[in-house]
């Protein structure tokens, strides 16, 4: 029961973002919506309540964020430089990297992460195996290329999520 | 000033749109014209809410809203048709 | 505050010109959809900013919009990268290795 009040709250926030508006009907029949759907959907939302709730947690989400910020930028740049420069230096080639991540939810931040960082792109998930399209291949290590590409949100990502 | 730098982002974003259009006639295989089309719906909603500006409607960010739901559902949906064959 | 936002709308719609045009020049499907989700998130992130500056009254739906693709992007672009590559997607000749389809027997 607890762990569909993460969710519910996650909708309600979207829906008074949407209306703009504190008038007691906006209030009440979001409620009422907010209600139904998470109770319809009650089986698929608790990954959404996998997420630790204690300030460490907090932290590292934060800690996450200002990181991903920073790769998304870094990783258009580098994007940048490929496609104006005209012999279009690519090397591409499709790794495998492993993960300890446990939480299915915090696989696909951790697969949506790598997706919009530096020169990666999240092709397969099959348990704990990533296979990853990396357009400047430095390494084919499987070991090698997971300390590359994956460890630095793994951090961030083990205390969010375990 | 500011209406002349909107104008050139404009600019920009119609030939970021007119590429990415090149690639969906060009194709080749079916992934390329789907990743084009998720680049020009994704461009559309800037598109959508340079109008919003430009009109003065808040309204028409709902719709940007929708545009993107919906074009995500379909990259989706024929993502997992592709999967059943090219 | 206006002369920001469209410093940030200029600079959102120049990556989403450089996504469209690694969309023309990248070899291979996988590196057009490298170049297509990276430039496209960011870029949309940047001009909906940029339009927040513009229309404080505007920010809390554009925000919502910007973290709908935040979200949502790199997720239909990993699903089209696997579908095209279990549909056999053409790679192109630069490619190194192919780990997935030495793990799935076939040839890479």
């Amino acid at each position: 029961m607890i762990r569909l009040v993460i969710p519910f709250t996650a909708l309600y926030a979207v829906w008074l973002g949407l209306n703009q508006s504190l008038a007691e009907d906006v209030l009440w029949l979001g409620a009422a919506v907010c209600l139904v759907l998470v109770w319809l959907f009650r089986e698929g939302l608790t990954v959404f309540a996998e997420i630790r709730l204690s300030p460490r947690s907090l932290m590292a989400t934060l800690g996450f964020t200002a990181y991903f910020l920073r790769e998304l930028v870094r990783a258009n740049l580098a994007l940048a430089r490929i496609v104006l420069s005209p012999t279009l230096p690519v090397h591409p080639g499709i790794v495998m990297v492993h993960t300890g991540l446990k939480s299915p939810m915090g696989r696909l931040m951790l697969a949506n992460a790598i997706t919009l960082t530096p020169g990666t792109l999240s092709v397969e998930l099959q348990g704990e195996s990533l296979y990853v399209h990396w357009v400047n291949m430095t390494t084919s290590d499987t070991e090698a290329a997971t300390a590359d590409i994956v460890a630095g949100f793994e951090s961030y990502l083990k205390v969010m999520y375990g | 000033m500011v209406e002349t730098l909107i104008t050139l982002a404009a600019i920009l974003a119609g030939a970021a749109f007119l590429m990415a259009l090149y690639r969906f006639l060009q194709g080749p295989s079916s992934a390329d014209r789907v990743v084009a089309f998720d680049v020009m719906t994704i461009i559309g909603i800037t598109g959508i809410v340079l109008v919003a500006y430009m009109e003065g409607r808040g309204i028409y960010l709902d719709v940007a809203l929708v545009y993107a739901l919906l074009s995500f559902l379909g990259v989706i949906a024929v993502a997992r048709y592709l999967e059943r064959g090219y | 505050m206006d002369l920001l936002g469209a410093l940030l709308l200029v600079a959102g719609a120049a990556f989403l010109f450089l996504g469209g045009l690694g969309l023309v020049r990248m070899p291979d499907v996988f590196n057009r959809i490298q170049a297509g989700t990276k430039a496209t998130t960011l870029g949309t992130l940047l001009t909906l900013a940029g339009f927040a500056c513009l229309r404080p009254d505007w920010a809390v739906k554009l925000l919502l919009i910007g973290l709908f693709i935040l979200f949502t992007n790199p997720i239909s672009s990993q699903v089209l990268a696997r579908s095209a590559h279990r549909a056999g997607a053409e790679k192109s000749p630069l490619t190194g290795v192919d780990r997935l389809a030495e793990q799935e027997g076939r040839p890479s």
